[in-house]
């Protein structure tokens, strides 16, 4: 048999079915694996613990307030959510990702299963925008179980109402939840820019830890270089440097300079790290 | 692709009638030469053996085979389609169990044959329970379809690698090694079941350690040696280039010596129990009768077929170390 017979074959591709059919597939892989379960739960679970320490220590020292997020939070339930994300984007939330990420090619070489899905078949390119879009998904997921779990905390320990914004004027809830919703949005775009540099790594080994810790330490490592000052010239290329930069969101009106700045970076940094896991990926012997 | 390098592809693809070809198929990790100038060719609704002592470059060949490695030299054609670039096209069409199963631990024996259907873009979603139940049951693992793939025993595993060979109908399966780890009667029935599917004109590539079962499925057979084809044809063809010997159990190994050389046997040797050569052109009968009015005692004469060993060892060495 020639191959345009083969190809002509009576079998009718929907492409968005099966793409959809794919992406649920793995979708189900990430989040029905206990391991991500208890990841998920413990973002949760730390903001809530924080919502804790901080209304007992509003208990224990009623009136005192500073100017910083946490000391709005006992003023107003709603501060935690952007509390929470500001508390886990340095590490608990970029650790989260990486897990997923070190995962994504290199877990299923490990466990050999990456053979079988390209036997499937699955081309190799759709594989990898498959497991990146995975991984935006599950960067989404982090950054909003964060925000949900501070929104949640801070309402049910300290109410909702009405936000004084660090400009000093005062916006509605359904504004201020808006702006938490934005805040997640934008957080998780920097987290995917993450996860396509441990989409990268995660092609180029078998040992899922390995490229999982080593994903960790890069974003470590740009948070540290961040922190140096003799090193302002390199800041602003750096992945995480305008992160921080979500709390703009909490101005009125919003200060969209280093938001905008800081997506172009994150598109960036995406944009060059999966190209780098294509070149690898598309022509890497499987030998696992 | 070089000029060049296209006319081999298409004198690859274009050879009729065949499942897989191969021409000066060569692969190098790092220093080392895993398959060296291979030319394969496994005719359509063969069952076609391949063996080799371990190490001799079987799986490498294979994942060349299916686009899973990058030839350094050569090509190979998969139904027709060379590969891996036609991987999209043929791969739906073969089903492969490449060393060993491999499945996700803490999804269910059904939910892995599952994820698998999913990532075939060509598979309808509509048949796909019933196809996985079907390739379930097919090879015995209904009762267990629904545990963790975790919980599984090694022939278990074996068998769930096999049945995702068989969620679609292949026109060619690759299986690697297919009855490592079964029991005897999990081994008689991957048998059977390649025996059916071999009857229902799918081209068959198995790789085995096991000389009897390759002896007993296979009508085409490749043995290769460190990392190149050494003999490669139908089992007919191949089983002739082993001689068929005799064996004579007597107390007068002198003069049978002397009484069947002198009818032409040239190999004939003394062995513990008696004398033994290779048949050639004689016919059993008169190395008989010419052995008993010599005056003989003839305890016992027996003829003895070679076994695929005997034609495995003649071809790949005696040695015990694996190949480099």
């Amino acid at each position: 048999m020639s191959a345009a017979e083969v190809a002509s074959a009576p079998s009718r591709v929907r492409p968005v079915a099966a793409w959809a059919r794919l992406l649920a597939s793995e979708l189900r892989l990430i989040f029905g694996r206990r391991r991500n379960q208890v990841g998920l739960a413990t973002l949760f679970g730390l903001v809530v613990l924080v919502g804790i320490a901080l209304k007992v220590s509003s208990l224990r020292h009623p009136g005192s307030t500073g100017g910083d997020l946490m000391s709005a939070v006992a003023g107003n339930g709603l501060f935690l959510g952007f509390a929470g994300l500001s508390i886990e984007m340095a590490l608990f939330l970029p650790l989260a990702v990486s897990v997923l990420a070190g995962d994504a090619i290199a877990g299923e070489a490990n466990q050999g299963t990456l053979r079988y899905l390209l036997l499937a078949p699955v081309s190799r390119v759709r594989l990898l925008v498959m497991k990146a879009t995975s991984l935006a998904i599950g960067a989404l997921t982090g950054a909003f179980v964060v925000a949900a779990g501070g929104l949640l905390t801070g309402i049910v320990l300290f109410g909702a109402r009405p936000l004084t914004t660090l400009s000093g004027t005062s916006i509605g809830i359904a504004d201020g939840l808006w702006r938490l919703a934005l805040a997640v949005l934008y957080l998780a775009a920097g987290l995917t820019a993450l996860a396509m540099i441990g989409l990268f790594i995660s092609t180029l080994t078998e040992q899922p830890i390995a490229a999982t810790v080593a994903t960790a330490m890069v974003g470590t490592l740009l948070w540290i270089l961040d922190a140096v000052p003799q090193l302002d010239w390199l800041h602003p290329w750096l992945l995480v440097d305008r992160w921080p930069a979500f709390i703009d969101l909490l101005r009125d009106p919003v200060f969209t300079d280093r938001l905008v700045a800081g997506l172009w970076v994150d598109a960036a940094y995406a944009a060059a790290f999966f190209a780098l896991a294509w070149l690898r990926f598309l022509r890497a012997d499987i030998t696992s | 692709m070089t000029l060049a390098a296209e006319a081999v592809a298409d004198a690859a693809a274009d050879r009729d009638g065949a499942a897989i070809t191969s021409s000066g198929l060569t692969k190098r990790f790092g220093k080392q030469l895993v398959v060296d100038d291979l030319a394969l060719e496994v005719p359509s609704g063969a069952v076609y053996g391949f063996i080799g002592p371990n190490g001799s470059g079987k799986t490498t060949t294979i994942r060349m085979l299916l686009g899973l490695v990058r030839p350094d030299a050569g090509t190979c054609a998969l139904l027709g389609g060379i590969m891996p670039a036609a991987g999209g096209e043929v791969l739906p069409k073969v089903g492969a169990l490449v060393e060993g199963p491999a499945f996700h631990p803490y999804l269910s024996g059904r939910a892995n044959l599952l994820r698998l259907d999913a990532a075939d873009r060509r598979s309808d979603p509509a048949t796909a329970s019933a196809r996985v139940a079907a390739a379930i049951d097919r090879v015995g693992l209904s009762a267990a379809a629904r545990k963790r793939y975790r919980a599984y025993s090694l022939g278990m595993r074996q068998r769930l690698g096999i049945a995702a060979a068989l969620l679609q109908p292949r026109e060619l399966l690759v299986l690697d090694e297919p009855t490592n780890g079964l029991d005897p009667q999990g081994t008689r029935e991957v048998r059977h079941l390649i025996g059916d599917l071999a009857a229902d004109g799918t081209t068959i590539f198995v790789s085995s350690h096991l000389l009897a079962e390759v002896e007993q499925l296979c009508t085409h057979l490749g043995v290769m040696r460190t990392g190149r084809l050494v003999a490669q044809g139908p089992m007919r063809e191949l089983r002739a280039l082993t001689a068929i010997r005799f064996q004579v159990r007597t107390p007068d190994a002198e003069l049978a010596l002397a009484t069947v050389a002198a009818l032409g046997v040239t190999d004939a040797a003394r062995v513990p129990a008696g004398v033994a050569g290779s048949l050639g052109e004689v016919a059993p009968e008169r190395i008989v009768a010419a052995l008993v009015n010599a005056g003989v005692a003839v305890a016992e004469f027996a003829q003895v077929t070679p076994t695929l060993e005997d034609l495995f060892v003649q071809l790949t060495g005696e040695g015990f170390d694996v190949s480099g």
